[in-house]
């Protein structure tokens, strides 16, 4: 157990200095506006490449049909400027559908 | 609370409130598969607090359960956490000009959703309230919803049912679409998915997504090689 509790202790503290490394280094650089939007571009290609896994793969493998289709639906409804709520609903609801009619 | 509540307004207090309910379903199936797994109950709850992070922390658990050390769990969960170094420096300007204690409980908040819903916004006052807003309630709902989990055993194991696995990166897809109507962002991006997809079955979890930034490499130097004429 106490093994345990130092592995979650030093998971906490590695996983703090990921995220307050990037507010405290920005204090002592001053970025230039080119800098800031590659960070931005780099957080969004970050975003849609955890998007992209995410819903098509599982543990290596294949997440079956259910999921990317639901992220599809969702994807498509957010193109088509549905309302954030709208866009999220639907794609869980595709996915559990189709769960629900034995598609994986 | 009630300033926040007039800087974002209405729908986006709406959206958060969503991915919250989201959040907590997931967390009350963490909670319980955690204690069905043999876990006292301390653990989950604690993982949650310390960490925040739910794929890092179901990473942990998974591996911790099926016998593995529990520092090589520690190092896969920090290589999934790793993403959190370049969110803080896209998104560190909602932290700007705040005291260090502010500013350490700020960045403890940030997640996935925290960061894609400040990126949804232009205005630094906006991005601000929307970053804490965001945070604070997902902490909240996340942790109080493990506990719940865990109380609960095995309530809800199978969050798949209800589809909540592709409500999170439709939530994700939402909230970044309007970024990819810039060009040089869209073939980053289109290029860093080709490589995350590709890498995926042979990297250990978290890498692919931070190997993807090749993609905003690439679309640079094509840039600068038209930019400069041989």
């Amino acid at each position: 157990m106490t093994g345990l509790l130092v592995a979650i202790a030093v998971l906490g503290v590695g996983t703090l200095g990921f995220r307050l490394a990037g507010p405290l280094l920005r204090e002592r650089l001053t970025l230039s506006p080119r800098i800031e939007s590659l960070m931005g571009r780099l957080t969004v290609v970050l975003l849609v490449a955890l998007v992209a896994t995410t819903a098509t793969l599982e543990g290596g493998g294949f997440a079956g049909v259910a999921r990317p289709a639901g992220v599809l639906v969702g994807g498509v409804l957010a193109w088509r400027k549905a309302p954030f709520v709208v866009v999220v609903i639907a794609a869980a609801a595709t996915a559990a559908g189709l769960r629900l009619l034995g598609v994986p | 609370m009630r300033s926040i509540y007039r800087t974002l307004g209405p729908e986006v207090i709406r959206s958060i409130t969503l991915v919250c309910l989201a959040d907590a379903l997931v967390g009350v199936s963490f909670g319980a598969i955690a204690v069905s797994a043999g876990f006292p109950l301390w653990i989950p709850i604690l993982l949650s607090v310390v960490v925040f992070a739910g794929a890092a922390q179901f990473l942990f658990i998974g591996l911790v359960a099926a016998g593995g050390n529990p520092l090589a769990a520690v190092a896969a969960a920090l290589l999934v956490n790793a993403r959190h170094l370049p969110f803080g420096f896209a998104v560190g300007d909602a932290l700007a000009r705040a005291g260090f204690l502010r500013r350490l409980i700020g960045s403890h908040l940030m997640t996935d959703e925290t960061v894609a819903f400040t990126l949804a916004e232009d205005d630094p006052r906006r991005r601000r309230a929307v970053y804490w807003a965001t945070g604070s309630a997902l902490f909240v709902c996340w942790n109080v919803a493990v506990v719940l989990g865990g109380l609960a055993g095995t309530a809800i194991s199978d969050t798949d049912a209800l589809g909540l696995d592709a409500a999170f990166p439709a939530v994700l897809l939402a909230l970044v679409l309007p970024s990819l109507s810039d060009p040089r962002t869209r073939w980053a991006a289109l290029i860093g998915v080709v490589v995350a997809l590709a890498t995926t079955p042979v990297l250990p979890a978290g890498a692919p997504v931070l190997l993807a930034l090749v993609g905003v490499a690439v679309v640079e130097l094509v840039r600068r090689r038209e930019r400069t004429p041989a």
